[in-house]
């Protein structure tokens, strides 16, 4: 969750304690919902009819400063225990060491909305699921200053990844590296033919590695690009969301992504060697990359006061995510949008036919 | 070892002479108390002190015996000299840091007397090297008169239960505050920085615990900057001493087992911060 936000957002409701991170540009949300059997004790607090429970945010610096070294809280700390003081405006975190040492931490909180971002894995088109390992190990190929990584679709169900490279870069000066994997790697593939999603690859590493680490299987949902991408974890005490806004083709343009140069370009067969020398070789004189390649041109989200907002989406200190003056002006995601939950605890059904929205006002 | 037999060159008496032929066992502790770039060296019969003050409210010892030295005269009843700590551990571990088994420097540390420099003699595989270290005068120490009859709350504890308690000490937190009590917590260490407050406890009977003696509750604060040095000295040892007296004065002593097992110690004296306002729990 740090890799994502600032702020780590604490909700206890009566299925489980979530824990949730939004990032700055409101394009990456994650949440971590641990049911109540993965305590050793969970009491959520009572609310009224109409009160919902105590939720707050804290800083993601503070809380994680309580746990430090993790080799060494594996070594000398037997429980932890969590409590949620709104009169003493402390959240208290304390850890039960070895030796009858006990560690106290009073971290201050503020209050705060819910933290919702407005997805359906039901609406997703395409959805592949496959053990962390394999696409941890995919991913490994590319290096760790990568900001976007796309994932596509090909023939006979292959799936590829491939760096994402901006129009603006010289073709003789970039590095491209693409995989594809084979379908037997996966678990589920059901996928529309041809479709692909552009997606930042720093906040799903942070993902996967926790994927690695609890050896879960991971469920990517996705559609068209534009559209949020969802990869999932499920467990018997917890779920986890991580959603992340994709690159959406040029509005403008009617090219569907079939157009799209990359595939025009053969994919690699069974023979690979051959195929990757004509792959490049079609690299290098088509036009593709400029015409019809995702474009990033739309603007960043951030919800000013004079965003007109539907009724009940939360409000976030707007001082936190005003202008944005150090954002790169080109590669730009379409934020997710927040809308209000009608049921807590789900993903709430998106009202309208189009879920995202654009920023209104002008680029800044 | 080359140096025991060699008499001083000029056929004068040192005013003081010690030969040591494992350096690490005098660096090392030096390193323990380095937190200022200057000490003050006192060399009697018993052995060498070496004081390191800051602000008028810390002052750290470090203690090495003459039973740890093969050679260890003092010709006057005692000599004290103002000394670089930062000179003189760079000649001290001139050959290197790392410690390698089967591999030590030799070291012979003559001093003349007054005016003159510290010399030092440091062999290390045949290579001698030869330091010279200009000392000055002593400043006046700090009393901090903490003895033992004026104790009111002692505890003993396994230093593994502390190092990692002060290695992450909160330090956007500008003071240390220190409970000790007969009654819970016991004895509690406290700070209170930007992300909120946190405490450690430790119960009276917990198995860290090598001696708890406390008659009074008393909580002090301390400055977090001072006390931290002391993390140095606390990695070393295996047992350290926390003291209190009625004025709030602190004394941590540090039990050290060098390489061959002898022990030396290392304190430090620390007064109570008086600029405090009651900061939230």
């Amino acid at each position: 969750l740090s890799r994502i936000g600032d702020e780590l957002y604490l909700e206890p409701t009566q299925s489980g304690l979530s824990l949730r991170a939004v990032n700055s540009s409101r394009s990456a949300f994650a949440s971590f919902l641990f049911a109540p059997l993965f305590f050793q004790l969970y009491e959520p607090g009572s609310a009224g009819p109409d009160a919902e429970l105590f939720r707050c945010k804290v800083h993601m610096k503070s809380f994680l400063g309580v746990f430090r070294s993790l080799p060494s809280l594996e070594k000398s700390v037997g429980k932890c225990l969590i409590l949620l003081k709104p009169r003493a405006s402390r959240l208290v975190l304390q850890l039960h060491c070895k030796h009858g040492v006990t560690k106290t931490h009073n971290l201050a909180f503020q209050e705060c909305e819910r933290l919702q971002a407005v997805f359906d894995t039901q609406r997703c088109a395409s959805c592949l699921c496959a053990p962390a390992r394999v696409l941890a190990e995919a991913v490994v190929h590319f290096p760790l200053t990568l900001a976007e990584v796309t994932l596509g679709t090909g023939p006979g169900g292959k799936i590829s990844l491939r760096n994402y490279v901006e129009d603006e870069a010289e073709p003789s000066k970039t590095m491209v590296t693409e995989l594809w994997l084979a379908e037997d790697e996966f678990q589920l593939v059901a996928v529309t033919p041809d479709s692909h999603i552009t997606f930042c690859l720093k906040e799903f590493r942070g993902l996967l590695s926790f994927a690695e680490a609890s050896n879960l299987p991971l469920t990517i949902h996705f559609d068209e690009p534009g559209r949020p991408v969802i990869f999932t974890l499920d467990d018997t005490v917890l779920e986890v969301h991580l959603v992340l806004a994709t690159l959406s083709d040029l509005e403008s343009s009617s090219h569907s992504p079939s157009t799209n140069g990359a595939s025009h370009l053969p994919a690699p067969s069974d023979d690979f060697a051959d195929d990757l020398e004509s792959y490049m070789a079609a690299m290098e004189t088509s036009e593709g990359c400029s015409e019809g390649a995702p474009s990033p041109n739309f603007s960043l989200r951030t919800p000013q006061p004079a965003d007109s907002k539907p009724e009940g989406e939360e409000e976030e200190e707007e001082e936190e995510e005003g202008a944005v003056p150090g954002t790169p002006p080109h590669k730009k995601f379409r934020s997710l949008f927040f809308g209000s939950v009608m049921t807590p605890g789900r993903p709430g059904p998106a009202t309208a036919q189009e879920v995202l929205a654009e920023d209104s006002d002008g680029e800044g | 070892m080359p140096f025991s037999a060699q008499p001083p060159a000029s056929g004068e008496r040192y005013a003081l002479s010690a030969s040591l032929d494992n350096a690490r066992h005098l660096s090392s502790l030096l390193r323990a108390v380095h937190f200022q770039d200057h000490a003050t060296c006192l060399a009697t019969a018993s052995g060498l002190r070496v004081t390191v003050e800051d602000a008028k409210c810390i002052q750290a010892n470090a203690f090495i015996q003459a039973e740890i030295f093969q050679e260890f005269s003092v010709q006057e009843e005692s000599v004290m000299f103002r000394i670089s700590l930062s000179v003189l551990l760079d000649c001290l571990t001139i050959f290197g840091t790392s410690s390698v088994p089967g591999t030590s420097t030799a070291l012979r540390m003559c001093y003349r007397g007054y005016g003159y420099p510290l010399t030092l003699f440091l062999e290390e595989g045949g290579v001698v090297t030869v330091c010279k270290i200009n000392t000055q005068e002593p400043e006046e120490l700090l009393d901090f008169d903490f003895c033992s009859t004026k104790v009111v709350n002692k505890i003993i504890l396994q230093s593994e239960g502390l190092r990692e308690a002060f290695a992450e000490l909160d330090m956007t937190s500008e003071v240390l505050q220190i409970t000790m009590s007969p009654d819970k917590p016991y004895f509690r260490l406290s700070t209170f920085g930007n992300a909120g407050s946190a405490h450690l406890d430790y119960p009276r009977d917990s198995d860290l615990i090598e001696a708890f003696h406390c008659n009074q509750t008393q909580t002090n604060r301390y400055k977090i900057s001072l006390l931290k040095p002391s993390t140095k000295a606390l990695a070393l040892s295996c047992k350290v001493s926390i003291r209190t007296d009625a004025q709030g004065f602190l004394s941590l002593q540090y039990m050290i087992r060098n390489e061959d097992g002898q022990i030396c110690f290392v304190e430090y004296y620390c007064c109570p911060d008086e600029n405090i306002t009651e900061a939230e729990r």
